[in-house]
Formats: C-alpha cells, sequence, structure tokens
C-alpha cells in the first residue's frame, strides 16, 4: 500500500517537474523571441546597440527605431499573448470543450465590431475604443449564453447560436468598413485581420495594466476553475460557488480580450490554439493558464516575426496565425469525430 | 387542404413579388412616385428625370430578382440533399472559397470579364463545398449540423487568411474586392443579366425535374433505392445543379449569405415539405426576399445605400440562431 502511494507521488512529482521544465523553457523562447524582436526591422541593430538604446543612451536613428517602433509592438505582441492565451484557456476549460475558445463563438468579433465603429465612424481610439468594445463584448457573451441556456444550456448549441451571432457581427463590421473612406480601408482591413504594425506607445501602459491585473485574477481563481471543470456537482459537493467563480472569470476574461483586441485587432486563432497546445506541452494533468498565456505570446511574437520577414511581403500578424489555426481546427475535428465526442 | 393553401400562398407571393419590383423601382436615393413608375415603364416616349431614374433601376430591379431566385434554390438543393437544415452558401465557407479563387483571378490572370468571375467562382464554390461536405462527414454520425458548420468555419478562416495574403500586397486587388466581397446587386447591368440568364435556367430545369426524386430520397437511402433511384446520381446532379446557381450568382454579385438558408425554411413552415412545391416556392421567395432586403437596404443607407449582402446577413443571422435554438440536441 504505502508502495503504491509512494509511486503515485513519485508519478506527480515527475509530471509537476515535466511541466515546470516545459515552461522554463517556454520562457527562455519567448526571451530568444523578445531579443528577435527588438533587433531585426527595417535597419539590423547590433545588440550591443540595442542594449545601449535601451539602457537610456540617445543614438541617432537606433532609439526612434527602438523605442518608438520596436518597443511599443513588442509590448503589445506580449501582453495581447497573455490575454488570448488565457481568456481561450479560461473558456476552454469553463465550457469544458476546445471549440468553446472565444474566437469561434463569436465573441472576439462582437469586440471588433465595437471597436471597428468607434475607430473608423467615431474617430475614437485609445482608452475610450477599449471600453466600448469590452462593452460589446461582454453584451454579446451575455446574449449567446442566454441564447444557448434558452431550453437547457448545451455547448453544441451555444457554439452554433456563436457561429451565427458572428456572421452577423462580420455583416456590421464589412458595413463600416464599406462607409468608410478608401483612404482608411487598408489600415482598417490590416487591423481587423489582427496587427501590431503601428502600435502607439500611449497605448500601452492602460493596456498592460488591466491584462496583468486581469491575468492574476484568473492565476488566484485558478484551482477553482480547475474544480468546475470536474463537473458542475463536484464543484458544488467541494463548495466552489460556480455561477460567482464563472461569472467572474468571463467577465475578466472578455475584458482582456477586449484590450487587446481594440490594441491589436482580433488575432486569429491564438485564443483556439493556446489552450490545447499549452495542455499537450505540459501534460494534461498540469495544464495552467500561466502555460496557455506563454503559447499565446510564443505564437504572436513569432507569427509577428514571420509575417514581417519570412515571407516576402509583410503581412499582419493575424494573416499569419489564421493559417496556423485552421489545420488543428480541422486535426480537432478529425480527432473528435473518432472519439464521437460531437 | 393543402392545395388550397400553396394557391393562396402562390398569389400572395406573387403580389409580394410584383410589390417588390413596383417598390424597387420606386424607391432609392430618389423617391419616385409609383404612378409616375407605371407610366415610365409603359411609355417608353417619357423622358423626365423621374423617367429615367427608373429605367436605371430597371437592371438591377431584375438582377436581384435572379440572384435571389438562384440563392433561394441552391438553399433548397443544398439542404435536402445534405438533409441537413443549416446548409447554406455561407455557413458552409463555400463564399469564402469562391472568393478566394476570384482574388486569385484577378490578382494573378488580370480577369475582369463577368465569365471569368463565374468560372473561378464556380470552381471555387464546387472544391469547397466538397472539402467542407467532406470533413464535416468524417466518422460515425456522417455530417451532423455542428460538424458541418465547424468544418465551414474552420474552412472559412483558411481561405480568408490566404485571399488576405494574395490580397494586402496589392492595393488595387483590395480595392476591386472590397466591394465585390460584400456582396451587391448595386452594380447590375444588362451584361451581367445576359451571362447569368442561361445559369439560372439551367438551374431551374434540373432542380424542377429533380424535385420529385429529392421527395422519394428523403426517405432514406434504402426506401429510395427500393423505389428505384439511384441516391448517389440524384444527389450529384442536385449537387452540380446547386454549385452552378450559387457560383453564378456569387460570381456576379458577391457573396450574399442566408438567403439559401433562411428562404427554404420559411416556405417550409408556410406550405409543405414537398420538393415539388418547395424547389418553386423557394426561388420565387429568393426573388422576393432579396429584392426586399434591397430596397431596406436602400431606405435605410439613406443617400450611399446600404448593400443587400449586409441586410441579408443581419435579418438572416437571428433566424439561423432560431433555428439552432429550436434544434433538438441531440439532432446536433
Amino acid at each position: 500500500m504505502t508502495e503504491l502511494i509512494f509511486k503515485l507521488k513519485k508519478a506527480k512529482k515527475r509530471r509537476k517537474n515535466r511541466a515546470i521544465t516545459a515552461m522554463v523553457i517556454m520562457t527562455l523562447i519567448i526571451l530568444i523571441l523578445i531579443g528577435l524582436s527588438l533587433y531585426m526591422g527595417n535597419t539590423i541593430y547590433s545588440p550591443k546597440i540595442v542594449w545601449r538604446v535601451l539602457s537610456g543612451e540617445n543614438i541617432k536613428g537606433a532609439t526612434y527605431a527602438i523605442k518608438s517602433i520596436r518597443l511599443p509592438r513588442l509590448f503589445a505582441g506580449i501582453f495581447a499573448g497573455i490575454a488570448f492565451g488565457m481568456g481561450g484557456f479560461v473558456f476552454q476549460t469553463m465550457l469544458r470543450n476546445h471549440l468553446a475558445s472565444p474566437d469561434i463563438i463569436g465573441i472576439t468579433s462582437g469586440s471588433g465590431a465595437v471597436a471597428v465603429i468607434c475607430i473608423l465612424i467615431f474617430k475614437v481610439s485609445g482608452f475610450s475604443a477599449s471600453a466600448f468594445s469590452v462593452i460589446g463584448g461582454l453584451s454579446i457573451t451575455v446574449l449567446i449564453f442566454i441564447l444557448a441556456s434558452w431550453k437547457g444550456f448545451s455547448n453544441e448549441r451555444m457554439i452554433l447560436i456563436g457561429i451565427g451571432m458572428q456572421a452577423i457581427m462580420r455583416a456590421i463590421i464589412n458595413f463600416v468598413i464599406q462607409k468608410a473612406s478608401t483612404y482608411d480601408v487598408p489600415a482598417a482591413l490590416r487591423w481587423l485581420s489582427g496587427s501590431l504594425n503601428g502600435v502607439a506607445m500611449s497605448s500601452i501602459p492602460i493596456m498592460s495594466l488591466t491584462i496583468a491585473l486581469g491575468a492574476i485574477v484568473i492565476l488566484v481563481f485558478e484551482d477553482q476553475l480547475k474544480i468546475i471543470e470536474l463537473g458542475d456537482e463536484s464543484a458544488v459537493a467541494l463548495g466552489v460557488k460556480i455561477t460567482r467563480v464563472r461569472a467572474l472569470l468571463s467577465v475578466v476574461s472578455v475584458i482582456m480580450l477586449a484590450f487587446a483586441i481594440a490594441v491589436a485587432g482580433p488575432i486569429a486563432s491564438v485564443a483556439f490554439l493556446s489552450g490545447p497546445i499549452s495542455s499537450k506541452i505540459t501534460g494534461k494533468s498540469q495544464a495552467n493558464a500561466g502555460a496557455a498565456a506563454l503559447v499565446g505570446i510564443i505564437l504572436i511574437l513569432a507569427s509577428d516575426l514571420t509575417g514581417q520577414f519570412a515571407l516576402g511581403s509583410r503581412f499582419p500578424v493575424g494573416v499569419v496565425t489564421g493559417l496556423l489555426g485552421t489545420p488543428y481546427l480541422l486535426y480537432l475535428l478529425i480527432t473528435m469525430n473518432r472519439k464521437n465526442k460531437i | 387542404m393543402k392545395n388550397k393553401r400553396v394557391v393562396v400562398g402562390f398569389v400572395i407571393s406573387t403580389i409580394s413579388l410584383f410589390l417588390c419590383v413596383i417598390f424597387s423601382l420606386a424607391i432609392g436615393a430618389r423617391y419616385v412616385p409609383i404612378a409616375d413608375v407605371i407610366s415610365a415603364i409603359k411609355d417608353k416616349s417619357i423622358e423626365t428625370f423621374d423617367a429615367i431614374v427608373v429605367r436605371e433601376r430597371i437592371p438591377r430591379t431584375i438582377f436581384s430578382l435572379m440572384t435571389g431566385a438562384a440563392l433561394g434554390l441552391a438553399g433548397v438543393l443544398m439542404q435536402s440533399i445534405t438533409r441537413n437544415p443549416i446548409a447554406d452558401p455561407s455557413i458552409l465557407g463555400v463564399n469564402s472559397g469562391a472568393a478566394f479563387f476570384v482574388v486569385c483571378g484577378i490578382a494573378f490572370f488580370n480577369i475582369s470579364t463577368a465569365y471569368e468571375y463565374i468560372v473561378l467562382a464556380m470552381l471555387g464554390a464546387a472544391v469547397t463545398a466538397v472539402f467542407v461536405y467532406g470533413i464535416g462527414s468524417v466518422g460515425r454520425g456522417g455530417a451532423t449540423p455542428i460538424k458541418l458548420a465547424l468544418a465551414g468555419t474552420a474552412a472559412a478562416t483558411a481561405l480568408s487568411s490566404l485571399t488576405s495574403i494574395i490580397m494586402m500586397p496589392k492595393d488595387r486587388v483590395m480595392d476591386s474586392f472590397r466591394f465585390w466581397q460584400i456582396g451587391s446587386v448595386s452594380g447590375a447591368n444588362y451584361e451581367k443579366i445576359i451571362v447569368f440568364i442561361p445559369f439560372l435556367l439551367a438551374g431551374i430545369v434540373f432542380s424542377i425535374l429533380l424535385s420529385s426524386h429529392l421527395n422519394i430520397l428523403a426517405l432514406g437511402d434504402d426506401k429510395a433505392t427500393g423505389l428505384g433511384i439511384k441516391p448517389v446520381q440524384i444527389r450529384l446532379f442536385s449537387a452540380i445543379a446547386g454549385v452552378f446557381l450559387c457560383g453564378a450568382a456569387t460570381a456576379l454579385a458577391g457573396p450574399i449569405g442566408f438567403v439559401g438558408l433562411m428562404v427554404p425554411h420559411m416556405m417550409r413552415l408556410l406550405f409543405t415539405n414537398d420538393m415539388r412545391v418547395l424547389v418553386p416556392m423557394s426561388a420565387l421567395g429568393g426573388a422576393i426576399y432579396l429584392t426586399f432586403s434591397d430596397i431596406i437596404g436602400r431606405i435605410l443607407g439613406g443617400i450611399g445605400e446600404l448593400e443587400v449582402g449586409i441586410v441579408t446577413a443581419i435579418l438572416g443571422g437571428p433566424i439561423f440562431i432560431i433555428i439552432a435554438m429550436k434544434a433538438k440536441v441531440k439532432s446536433l
């Protein structure tokens, strides 16, 4: 008996070690990507110059390129990665379905539609655009939940309703783009597919603060989220107030997503991919929001570098991530079919 | 009883069709009184400004009637052969497939004529339809609505990413694509109508010929085979007719969603499940619905107009959601 417990403990420790190693490696990868993002660009500055600029020295050309272009871009990428990674993970875990990520069930397109209206029609951007897209995203989420639980909640129904919602939101976005002047359109299209181009330093503080706070809340409540994943009944038995935790986590994730969207646009597929990839890497029992955030950051930074430098012409990050997401969605469909889960 | 209902419904639809045509000619950036509309059509010699405006609106009206009929027919065919309540070109990702091929055409081959658009859009529609349906029906249980919808979303995401990759470096492509992509009947002219006619006619003839076979097919493949019908053949012909119709409509008008989804459902609700009634009524209903949406777009959009593809999506999205809400969980 004691031997069995000993073995189980050992196995648990091994799994935990694996997860920790994985997260350390991911952090290293992120550091490399950060270095590359600062190093590469129209002009390649040597690491020494990058370092001198970062430590406050003023070098003609380099200071501008790094401080006003590359740094905001990098920050936006990192925090968007956290927001999409964690937001996706929370929804997927809470609804116990990998397909139920915010970008498939229409939440991101809700925020996106509001943000487009703010930016193109009312010409407001920055904090107020973010605030409005938070409201847009939240209302769409609430609406989808209400509609899906009309005659007893079902995940499948929610996904279908979300897809319908997405169609309506896309129509609204198209409408706004059509009304916009030709001059604004390329920028709007780029933003819509998710882009880190031209992110201004002024939009970074609020975005990073909100997303960081949200991340802390999610990490604090993560244990309860995991209990909810076990099933509503077990969660109640273990003393988790499910409705309250669910509402809190949804609101926090939607706020994080909306702030990321207002700055970087609805970067396709990151929310959808981060959770499943991170749980493959850390092992299913050790899946956690932190790992999902790390994967989100890696996906965005790596795709942004790819979009900028690897494809000949410069593409926004969302086009690259959109391409990444599709094979995975198809793979998921086929494996879920095999397990007869849908 | 049922026959009476069909006759009454047919009469009402014809009257609404007529009203839609009249209003479509009368309403727009400049409102023309209905009496003037009628006299402008009757008497070709009137040369007032109003009369010229009305005549300018004629091709647009004809074109929206034709596009609507084609999409309604395509929808009823697709829903019937897939036995799936949500089969619609926009849900199945077929529109994005057509769009991708057209963008490739604009970017690489400088296409500009209506025929080239049609051929490419049709190819794209056919390839995507086969692909999505294939993926959606892997595994046990065949192609359930949820699997089809997800496969369609997946394909649409991929195709729109690819479309962006081709389009973004080229401003010229982006500009001509931006207007095509929304789906509109405002660019109608007689040239487009003439190109469209053979496709529409072929589609109508095909679907009417097939309708009684599709009725039998609805009983299930085994019974249909027992009754001397070849299910695979019927499905194939219906799919070809559907792709013809929605490919041509998409090529000329751009992707217009939800007409093919909504109209057959409404008609089924109003009349019967009998395909022999459903097929012609869906064509009629599609024509009415699209023209009606176009009129709404002109009223709501003011001088700038709201393109019809946007109106149909905003009206049709809620209907799709209602269908999803009503569906039994098991059948998802």
